[in-house]
Parts: C-alpha cells; sequence; structure tokens
C-alpha cells in the first residue's frame, strides 16, 4: 500500500470514529451503572435529525449540535424513567426507544430531506499544514468534536473511576442493594448516568449529520448503536479502551469506503458488511472473558431493599 | 454488673416487636458498654436478630427506647444508626467484589470528597489496620479476598465510619478456628480503646472465650444475664433450650460404626477438573464412598467443594482421572443417568440450585426424576404423586398443597419439597452440600437426623460442610479441602478441630494476603 492510502485510512478511521467515541463512552456510563440502552441507535437518530434540523433552520451548527446533546439527554430520560422509575425491562423499553427514535428521526427530519447546510467549523494547525503528505488528506483537518473525542474520553475516564459520583454509579451498576445501603440513591445515580450518556448519543449522532455526511437521510445511522453496544463489551466497559476499539471501527468503516472508491473488484454488499462481521469476530473472541468485566447488576432491576 | 465505665453507651429499655402471630422481642432491656464485648446468645428464633436490627434501626420497634449516652434517641434508618455512631456486620457481606477494598470502604465514608484521594483513603485503611490487626492489601478486588478477609473489609469501613458501637452478626458462622482467633484478637484491641461491641451468636465455647457480658435471650425474652467467668456451657444451653436439652442428646447418637469393607458407591481416582473466572480447579481428588457410611468434607469457602459436587454429579466434566459408580466407570455419564443412577442432592439453597421458583411444587417434584414417570409424551402425574406422598410420609413432612408456585413456601417448607423429592427413590448417595446453613437449630437437628437415617439404611453420603462442629457430629470419616486437592482424611473422632483448621486454610500460619 501506499503512503497516501494508509493516512487516507487513518483520516478516515479518525472522522468515523469520532461518533463511535461519543456513543461508546455514553453508552459506557450508562451500562456502568446498570443500564443496557439497546435503544441507542434511535438516540443517534434523534441526535442525527435534531442536529440537522436545528442547523439547517437556524443556519448555525453550533446551535444544532447543542440542540442534538439536549435531545439526546432528553431522550435518554424517558428511557430513564420507563426501566428507572417504572421498572419496565430494559431490553424490551431498549428496543421500543429505537422504534421511536426511527420515527421521532424522521418526522423531525422530514422537511429538511436534501437541505444544505454548512456543517462543522474544521481546522487544521498551521504547523501540521506543513507536511506534504498531510496536506493531501483530510489528516488534521477536524472539527472541534473530532479535536476533543480524546480528551473526553479521558475526562469520561476520570469521572468513573477518580470520583465519588463515579465511584458511586460503578457501585450502583454492580450491587444497588450495597450502594443503596451505603447511602446512595441508585433511582438518581442512573438518571445522571442516563442524562451524560444521552448527551453523548445525542453529539454522536450530530456529528454524522453536521460533520461527516453534512445531509440528512431516514436511517442514516445503519446499525451504528448497535456495534457500539458490542464496543462498549470489546473495550470492557473501559473509557480509554474505548479509544482504540472506536479507530478499530472506525478505520473498518474507513477500509471499507476506500475499496469501494477505488473500484475493488470485491463486491460492494461484502464490503458494506466488513464492520458488522468485524462486530461478530470480536464478540465471538470475546464471548468467554465477558464475565469479569462486565458490571454484575448490568440489566437487572433493582426494587429496592425490603 | 461489672462494667469498665460507670454509664452504659447504649441502653435498650422494654423494646417489644411483633410480626404477626409472632412476639419477636418482648418487653427487652439490654445495656452496652464501652470497652467490653457483650455476647448476645440464643437459639435461631429467639430474638437476637430483631433486636439487633431495631438497634441498628432497620425495624422500627412497637413499643421501647433506645438511650444513647442517657438521651433518649429515635433510630429510624441505618443511616441514623450511622449518624450515632452505631455500625453492624451483617452475616452477607455488603461488599463488591468487582471493586477493590479502598474503593469498597470509600463507598461507605460519609466524608468522601467529590474527587476521590485514594492515597488519603488508603493511609487510614493502613492506619486502622496496624492499629487493630486488620491489615488488607488496600487495592486488591474484594472478589479475591478470603471470608475472614472479606469480614475485615467490614470493620474497617465501620471504623473508617468513625463508629463506636458495633454489631456482629453471627460473625464467626463463616470463618476458620484461626480467623476466629484473629477476629478475637481484633475484638480485644477494639475493646482496649473503648468500642462497644455486641456480639450476636449461638455458639458457646466461643461466648465463653471472649465475652465480658452474655445475655441469654430465648423466645423473644432476656432469659439470664452474666458476666465473664460466671457462666459455665451447661447452664447457658439449659438457659438456650429450656428444658429439651436437644444438644447433649444429638452428640451421642452417631456411635462409632464404620462399614466392614463395604463397597463403594462412588470412587474418584485422580479425579481432575479445569476451572473458569472465579472457580477453583479439583487437582488430582482420591475419594471412596462406601455404602452406609458418611464422608464428610471440610474446607474454608471457595476450596473447590462447589466444584466437587458439581463433577460427582456430572455437572462439570473431569479433565484427567475417572469417576466410578456402584463399580462401573461413569466418568462420561450425563447428569441424568447419575441422577436415574440414584445420586440425589441436598443444597444449601434450594431456591437457587434445586428448584424453580415460579414453577408449582407439583412441576418442581417431577424435576429430576428423568425418565421415571415418562409415558408416551406425556408425564404420569398421578404415580409420581404418589410416589412423592410416599415419600413425604416416610419422612414424616406435612404434604405441601402442590398447586401453588414453590416460591411462595417458606425456606423451610421448600427445603422439605426437596428433599423429599431427593429421597423418593432411594438414592444410594447422597451429595449435601452446607444442608444445614440458613436452617434454625431444630430444622437442622431433624435434617442431620434424616441423613444419619438414609446412612443406616445403606446409603452413602457426602457431607460438605464449613461446620466443624456439625462433621465432627456427624461423620464417619473426615477429609480436608483445600485449593481443590484433598489434603487431609482423619477417621471419626481422631481429629483435632486446630489441626483441621490448619489443613483448611493450607498452612501453619495466618496469612495475609
Amino acid at each position: 500500500m501506499t503512503t497516501p492510502l494508509i493516512l487516507g485510512l487513518l483520516a478516515g478511521a479518525i472522522l468515523s470514529g469520532t461518533s463511535l467515541l461519543y456513543a461508546t463512552l455514553g453508552e459506557t456510563i450508562a451500562e456502568r451503572s446498570g443500564i443496557v440502552n439497546l435503544g441507542l441507535e434511535g438516540i443517534l437518530l434523534i441526535g442525527a435529525s435534531v442536529g440537522f434540523s436545528v442547523t439547517a433552520a437556524s443556519g448555525n451548527a453550533w446551535l444544532g449540535l447543542f440542540a442534538a446533546g439536549m435531545a439526546g439527554g432528553l431522550a435518554n430520560l424517558l428511557f430513564g424513567w420507563l426501566v428507572v422509575t417504572r421498572k419496565a425491562n430494559q431490553l424490551a423499553s431498549g428496543l421500543a426507544m429505537m422504534f421511536f427514535g426511527f420515527g421521532a428521526s424522521a418526522l423531525i427530519g422530514a422537511r429538511y430531506v436534501g437541505a444544505v447546510i454548512v456543517g462543522l467549523p474544521k481546522w487544521r494547525p498551521s504547523w501540521l499544514a506543513g507536511f506534504r503528505w498531510v496536506k493531501a488528506t483530510t489528516l488534521f483537518n477536524y472539527d472541534l468534536l473530532t479535536w476533543v473525542a480524546i480528551p473526553v474520553a479521558v475526562l469520561v475516564w476520570w469521572a468513573l473511576f477518580r470520583t465519588r459520583w463515579g465511584l458511586g454509579v460503578r457501585a450502583v451498576g454492580e450491587s444497588p442493594a450495597v450502594a443503596f445501603a451505603a447511602g446512595r440513591n441508585p433511582a438518581v445515580l442512573q438518571y445522571q448516568a442516563l442524562s451524560c450518556g444521552g448527551v453523548l448519543g445525542g453529539l454522536a449522532g450530530a456529528h454524522l449529520s453536521l460533520s461527516l455526511t453534512l445531509t440528512w437521510s431516514e436511517y442514516m445511522t445503519a446499525g451504528r448503536g448497535f456495534i457500539v453496544i458490542a464496543l462498549v463489551i470489546f473495550s470492557k466497559w473501559n473509557p480509554l479502551r474505548a479509544i482504540a476499539a472506536a479507530l478499530l471501527f472506525g478505520g473498518a468503516e474507513s477500509l471499507q469506503l476506500q475499496m469501494q472508491a477505488r473500484g475493488s473488484l470485491i463486491s460492494p454488499f461484502l464490503l458494506d458488511m466488513s464492520p458488522y462481521i468485524l462486530t461478530l469476530i470480536i464478540l465471538v473472541a470475546w464471548g468467554g472473558s465477558r464475565r469479569l468485566a462486565a458490571p454484575a447488576g448490568l440489566g437487572r432491576t433493582f426494587y429496592g431493599s425490603e | 454488673m461489672s462494667s469498665p465505665l460507670a454509664a452504659p453507651l447504649v441502653e435498650i429499655r422494654g423494646v417489644s416487636k411483633r410480626y404477626g402471630a409472632v412476639q419477636a422481642n418482648d418487653v427487652v432491656d439490654l445495656s452496652l458498654y464501652g470497652g467490653e464485648v457483650h455476647a448476645l446468645l440464643g437459639e435461631n428464633g429467639a430474638g437476637k436478630s430483631t433486636l439487633s436490627r431495631i438497634l441498628y434501626g432497620f425495624t422500627r420497634p412497637d413499643s421501647g427506647e433506645i438511650f444513647l449516652n442517657g438521651k433518649a434517641v429515635d433510630v429510624h434508618s441505618p443511616r441514623e444508626a450511622r449518624s450515632h455512631r452505631i455500625g453492624m456486620v451483617f452475616q452477607n457481606f455488603m461488599l463488591i467484589p468487582a471493586l477493590s477494598v479502598l474503593e469498597n470502604i470509600a463507598l461507605f465514608l460519609t466524608d468522601l470528597p467529590a474527587v476521590l484521594r485514594p492515597e488519603a483513603v488508603g493511609k487510614r485503611i493502613f492506619e486502622f489496620g496496624e492499629r487493630f490487626g486488620l491489615t488488607v492489601n488496600p487495592h486488591a478486588p474484594v472478589r479475591q479476598l478470603s471470608v475472614g478477609d472479606r469480614q475485615k473489609v467490614e470493620i474497617l469501613k465501620l471504623l473508617l465510619a468513625e463508629a463506636r458501637i458495633l454489631i456482629f452478626d453471627e460473625p464467626t458462622k463463616v470463618l476458620a478456628p484461626h480467623e476466629v482467633d484473629a477476629l478475637f484478637r481484633v475484638f480485644a484491641a477494639l475493646k482496649a480503646e473503648g468500642f462497644a461491641i455486641l456480639f450476636i451468636t449461638h455458639k458457646l465455647r466461643e461466648v465463653i472465650r471472649c465475652a465480658d457480658r452474655i445475655t441469654v435471650m430465648r423466645q423473644g425474652r432476656v432469659v439470664g444475664g452474666f458476666g465473664s467467668g460466671q457462666a459455665d456451657v451447661e447452664t447457658l444451653v439449659t438457659m438456650m433450650f429450656g428444658e429439651r436439652g436437644e444438644i447433649g442428646a444429638t452428640r451421642q447418637a452417631g456411635a462409632t460404626r464404620r462399614p466392614a469393607e463395604a463397597r463403594p458407591i462412588l470412587e474418584l481416582r485422580g479425579a481432575s477438573s479445569h476451572a473458569t473466572g472465579s472457580e477453583t480447579p479439583l487437582r488430582g481428588l482420591e475419594l471412596s464412598i462406601a455404602a452406609g457410611e458418611i464422608v464428610g468434607v471440610a474446607g474454608v469457602s471457595g476450596s473447590g467443594q462447589k466444584e466437587l459436587g458439581d463433577l460427582i454429579l456430572g455437572l462439570r466434566s473431569l479433565s484427567a482421572g475417572s469417576k466410578w459408580f456402584c463399580g462401573a466407570n461413569a466418568s462420561s455419564w450425563s447428569i441424568a443417568r447419575m441422577r436415574e443412577s440414584g445420586v440425589a442432592f441436598v443444597p444449601e439453597d434450594p431456591l437457587v440450585m434445586a428448584a424453580v421458583g415460579g414453577m408449582s411444587v407439583r412441576e418442581n417434584l417431577s424435576l429430576g426424576t428423568g425418565r421415571r414417570y415418562r409415558s408416551g409424551v406425556r408425564l404420569d402425574w398421578s404415580a409420581l404423586e404418589a410416589t412423592m406422598n410416599q415419600s413425604f410420609e416416610a419422612l414424616a413432612f406435612p404434604i405441601p398443597p402442590l398447586d401453588p408456585p414453590i416460591g411462595a413456601l417458606s425456606g423451610g417448607n421448600l427445603q422439605r419439597v426437596v428433599i423429599a423429592r431427593e429421597m423418593a427413590h432411594e438414592p444410594k448417595l447422597i451429595v449435601a452440600l452446607y444442608p444445614t446453613r440458613g436452617l434454625d437449630v431444630r430444622s437442622a437437628a431433624s435434617l442431620r437426623h434424616l441423613l444419619r437415617r438414609a446412612r443406616d439404611g445403606g446409603s452413602g453420603v457426602l457431607l460438605i460442610s464449613e461446620d466443624l462442629d456439625e462433621l465432627a457430629e456427624m461423620t464417619d470419616r473426615l477429609l480436608v479441602l483445600f485449593g481443590g486437592a484433598l489434603v487431609g482424611a482423619f477417621s471419626r473422632g481422631a481429629w483435632q478441630p486446630e489441626e483441621v483448621g490448619h489443613l483448611m486454610t493450607g498452612s501453619k500460619e495466618v496469612n495475609v494476603a
């Protein structure tokens, strides 16, 4: 392979990895509190459509980004009301949230299909632009979300593992009864974790429509929400490992696009499948080692301590 | 009564609590002084737990008052209890296995800053550890700790949260003998610094060894109080059990008997197994159980007991060696075949290991009966019921209603259903895994009686237990399991608890990881 190809791949990996990383971080926070949100796909769609619509209507991508984060947070709070307060089954509620997201995003985005927007501004530090092979690619020409993606991952790690709040969240995810006995309120912590996760999911969706594609089309997330659920497992619920996981999958997407662009002889349908095949491979390879890493209370409903 | 301080730290006056028809506490008075170990003694159901739960704010009394330093206080919740510097070590530890010792302790600190400072907490853990003999590695995940070390973490949690009054609910139940000694040294260190300790137990020897004062409860009432050195075992037994004196009777029951050259029912030859996660691999077990004997297996928890039971039942496959059942090589038999051949299983917690809570009692009775009641594609329910009714009668158990879900039965009745099912087909081998854990004294005694009767009827019994008293009373031979290997074998009456205790823990020294 040639240097431009590799650099192009890397640039693509970082670009499509950004939204994967934000979504993985969001889902990691939620799952650390014991709640698995299968409806993440719906959250991403809502983020993408709200972000795009608000940007198209207002002409301000920052406003769109902000609205997408809020919408994601609110959607996850609704999910929280179902599974925390109403104690509904998490898997069924998650799937319902996904379809809700499909419908809601289509409704919100309907007026703006085909609209042209100015997306999030991108910039490249001038000292990096000096390199010949950097100039030829999109490498280091990023929007704010991409630039701060890794710092955000470190921040999430720090919040989960180095703060009183994070200790409470992890304790709730392991054993709500013990956390309750320690004087923490499991429901409040789960709502907090879910709203953080929702904001990050909304931003992840917005990055797709405001930076990557600059269009809105129905179901544009194409299963990324489900890939992310596998990524959370792959990264063992650790925000730092999530960086590598997101890059890997971003790379798979980017490779697939590069191959198609270069007129590869492999069927485009097969290429389209590659991220999902990678997901399957990783789930198979990771299957056995899951037990010690997963939060013990993941997916369980806490009925209080009688 | 003698006490190191003039005024009691805690005074409970006239506390009563009724649950339905049961008067759990009946006008109970109790005082606790700083610098004393106060033992609260009584059989299960005597009201000890209710009283301690009232003191810790879990349960509200119907009447009566609690005074702290002479002032009447309301303790409505554990949180309030903690603010009054009352702490409690539960039988089921309140620990999160996946988190480190430090994180578990930090979780319970009331003055934890928003941004954690692990070094600061670690330093406090170290200081308290040194002062009271509670050394543990603060960075180890709790799942790697022994039961004794987990208990230390529980105590550290209370001390770091500045508790002065410590309630211990049967703390020695799960400990090996040398760990009990270590706990009593911790008691002594705490006592010397003026802490008040309420020690709930029904083990008499321990009480006589470490308590400064003893209060005996029976049927919800305080029936006696003693200072240190005033009470002997006989007096306490009479007080705890009234005139029944059951304990003495059961001791003599298992007269020395050893089947002469009986044929082995089960044999393990060099049996090993693989393990994943937190399981213990079994390493080259040589074991033989003959008809008409009870073989006991002692060991601290996690030594491979569950894995041994699983191996015999066929839930776990052998990685090396062989398993023989009544002379046939059973190494690769399915669970169904083992059970049909006459292996019964009496588990610790029926709802987890032997019954499906949401299914009816009748359906649960049919579980594990294999092909016995098959008639075409149907199950012959009436034949099943007839056999099970006979089994209930033979065991002198009341026959429960068969239609409700088994999860609705009380713990004791549920255990009876499982036992009746397991005993229904005259098992050749009974594997009993902690069968009396969680049972009250009388139910435990009747279960032991039943196992002895099965033994006398020619069954082989494997009794896996952590309770050395139970093993001493029951077994014809005793094996010691440590780290998945058998490290000791004794015939009846030929062992000392201390020696077994050391074998159980794999060393002569108290090793602190």
